[in-house]
């Protein structure tokens, strides 16, 4: 198990860039420490807005920070970032197309026990239907660097979403294949495709693996980048295998699974199976409980899995 | 100097011929807002077609969005486009659309939902501040506008911020789509809500353009903090049968109407000169 959390690796890189580009800005809503910016905000005080506990404000004030040239970072909880900003997020980051990467931490349901309000099981359904906004759930802390990276050479807004934990890895040190807006096949197989997103990336792989051993072959495809999709590797995926699964920490609606529907019952008709949170509050527990309690783990995506192929 | 007063009567002949012409405006907002866009356009603010992209240029957000037609033909006449763009407005395919978009040479951000310019101020202020240079920021909020909550997140960083480089305009006509301020919810009294935020606060005639030149001088002369400017206005001004109507707040003039509002704004422009 990593001991750093993705939301780490983004402060990691954005404190290093920070030291040769002075218009990367980091903007938190009282949140420094739970997004774990605070060694951003004391390496790089002036390049550091703290807003207070008013999130529409926080998106707001990084569009017009942007819209004057800055590299704006606006982090705040996934909950509220997505949906109480959501309006900022709208008009003055996508229509405005400023330079915002609006940095939804402890998202899903990392806060486990703290409850609804605080579970952002609906960003993906909102910002994905955003037009000029781009979502990304990195898998692991490998990706996650790759991907800030990347973002930071571009100025367009995009929303990545985080967990609040560290995650296993997915990838190896120095071996983290990564195409932009690409979904990345970690597991090679032509019986179901689990195409998983963010969090669930892992647990997807290691149900392949198990499942590898009791001859059933999965693909399983990274989709950090749900907007854009990819949708090549989705229609190529439905016609190399004979049914798909997602796997993603959101809402049944509007996620990666409604998203993956389209494109299969459009362009090559099979069976999909959509494996997310149902639509009630989520149970109270810690994350490994709550996937548990709803088989969004190895488990339960291999018992899935396996139901396919019986039929 | 230019003869500004006259130079607004000209332009709200030019907003009524849009409206006219698209059937479609905000005829009492873009009457009202006029002098005000006037004075920063034509006196006080640091911009024109040819600093589109000068990082020196000031920053200007029309936060009362569905003016637009008035923001239209105040840019139309500093030339950042030909007044012959206007002849679309509203119209299939247009880029002219009924709410401020940056698609359009001249506009910074798009506006339209209310509640976002001041907020987006803060930050452009704040970016100013940060790369040490001296523009200033602008923003125009309706007083209707004020109901939202997000003009006081960006009012409380604002001060919070001491941004003596922004100047928030508020444009005090009295009137929302519902009727009065004071019935819908109340917004007197507005010089101490926004001192209480550690903003310096002018009350001026926000129709008249020497009391506008007056407290602009004043807000760019005021350092620690930013300023507001309470700008009382009249809804409609300058068409008599339209001022202070709440149902001119969207309403769009038939062929009598029309004909009788230019005569009125050709003759207050007359007396102007």
């Amino acid at each position: 198990m990593s001991k750093i959390a993705n939301k780490q690796v983004i402060c990691d890189v954005l404190v290093e860039a920070a030291n040769t580009d002075k218009d990367i800005v980091v903007l938190c809503s009282d949140s420094r420490g739970s997004a774990s910016l605070t060694n951003f905000a004391n390496a790089h005080p002036d390049q550091f807005v703290e807003t207070g506990i008013a999130e529409q404000n926080l998106v707001s004030m990084a569009a017009g920070l942007a819209s004057c040239g800055k590299k704006a970072f606006a982090a705040s909880p996934a909950c509220f970032l997505s949906t109480r900003s959501f309006e900022q997020c709208k008009v003055d980051v996508a229509y405005s197309n400023t330079n915002v990467k609006l940095i939804g931490i402890s998202g899903g349901i990392s806060y486990g026990s703290l409850g609804m309000t605080h579970h952002s099981a609906q960003d993906i359904a909102a910002l994905a239907a955003v037009p000029n906004m781009r979502v990304y759930l990195p898998s692991d802390r490998l990706q996650t660097e790759i991907l800030i990276k990347e973002l930071l050479k571009d100025n367009k807004p995009a929303y990545i979403r985080v967990g609040r934990n560290a995650v296993e890895d997915v990838y190896e040190e120095g071996n983290v294949p990564f195409v932009m807006d690409k979904a990345t096949c970690v597991h090679e197989g032509n019986d179901i495709a689990i195409i998983a997103t963010g969090e669930m990336v892992k647990p997807s792989l290691d149900a392949a693996k198990m499942l590898e051993a009791e001859g059933i072959s999965c693909r399983v495809l990274d989709m950090y980048s749900v907007k854009p999709i990819d949708k090549e590797a989705v229609i190529q995926a439905a016609e190399e295998t004979q049914a798909i699964i997602t796997v993603e920490e959101h809402s049944i609606f509007g996620g990666l699974g409604s998203m993956v529907c389209q494109i299969v019952s459009e362009h090559c008709p099979k069976k999909v199976v959509n494996m997310a949170l149902p639509d009630e509050p989520a149970i109270a527990g810690n994350s490994a409980e709550v996937f548990g309690y709803y088989g969004l783990d190895k488990e339960g995506i291999a018992k899935t899995a396996r139901k396919l192929m019986e039929k | 100097m230019e003869n500004l007063k006259a130079k607004s009567f000209e332009i709200r002949e030019h907003v009524l011929d849009v409206i006219y012409r698209a059937k479609a405006g905000h005829i009492g907002g873009d009457m009202s807002v006029t002098d005000i866009l006037v004075a920063l356009y034509f006196k006080h603010m640091n911009v024109g077609p040819e600093k589109v992209n000068d990082p020196e240029r000031d920053r200007f957000v029309l936060s009362k969005g569905h003016s637009v037609e008035a923001l239209y033909c105040v840019l139309a006449e500093r030339g950042f486009f030909p007044y012959s763009d206007l002849e679309t407005v509203s119209q299939f395919k247009t880029k002219y659309i009924g709410h401020p978009n940056n698609k359009i040479n001249g506009i910074e951000m798009c506006s339209g939902s209310l509640g976002h310019g001041l907020p987006v101020c803060v930050g452009m202020a704040l970016a100013a501040k940060m790369d040490k240079r001296d523009y200033r920021v602008y923003t125009v909020m309706g007083d209707g506008e004020l109901a939202e909550g997000s003009v006081w997140e960006g009012a409380m960083a604002g001060g919070h911020y001491k941004l003596d480089n922004l100047t928030a305009i508020v444009d005090r006509n009295r009137l929302q789509i519902s009727g009065c301020t004071e019935d819908v919810m109340t917004q007197d009294d507005q010089k101490t809500r926004w001192e209480s935020f550690g903003w310096h606060a002018i009350v001026c005639d926000g129709n008249d353009i020497d009391s506008l030149d007056k407290a602009l001088t004043e807000a760019k002369a005021t350092k620690g903090k930013p300023t507001v400017i309470i700008a009382e206005t009249t809804k409609g001004y300058g068409i008599s049968f339209i001022e202070n109507k709440a149902p001119w707040h969207h309403k769009v003039p038939n062929a009598e109407e029309y004909a009788a509002a230019k005569k009125e704004l050709q003759a207050r422009r007359a007396q102007a000169l």
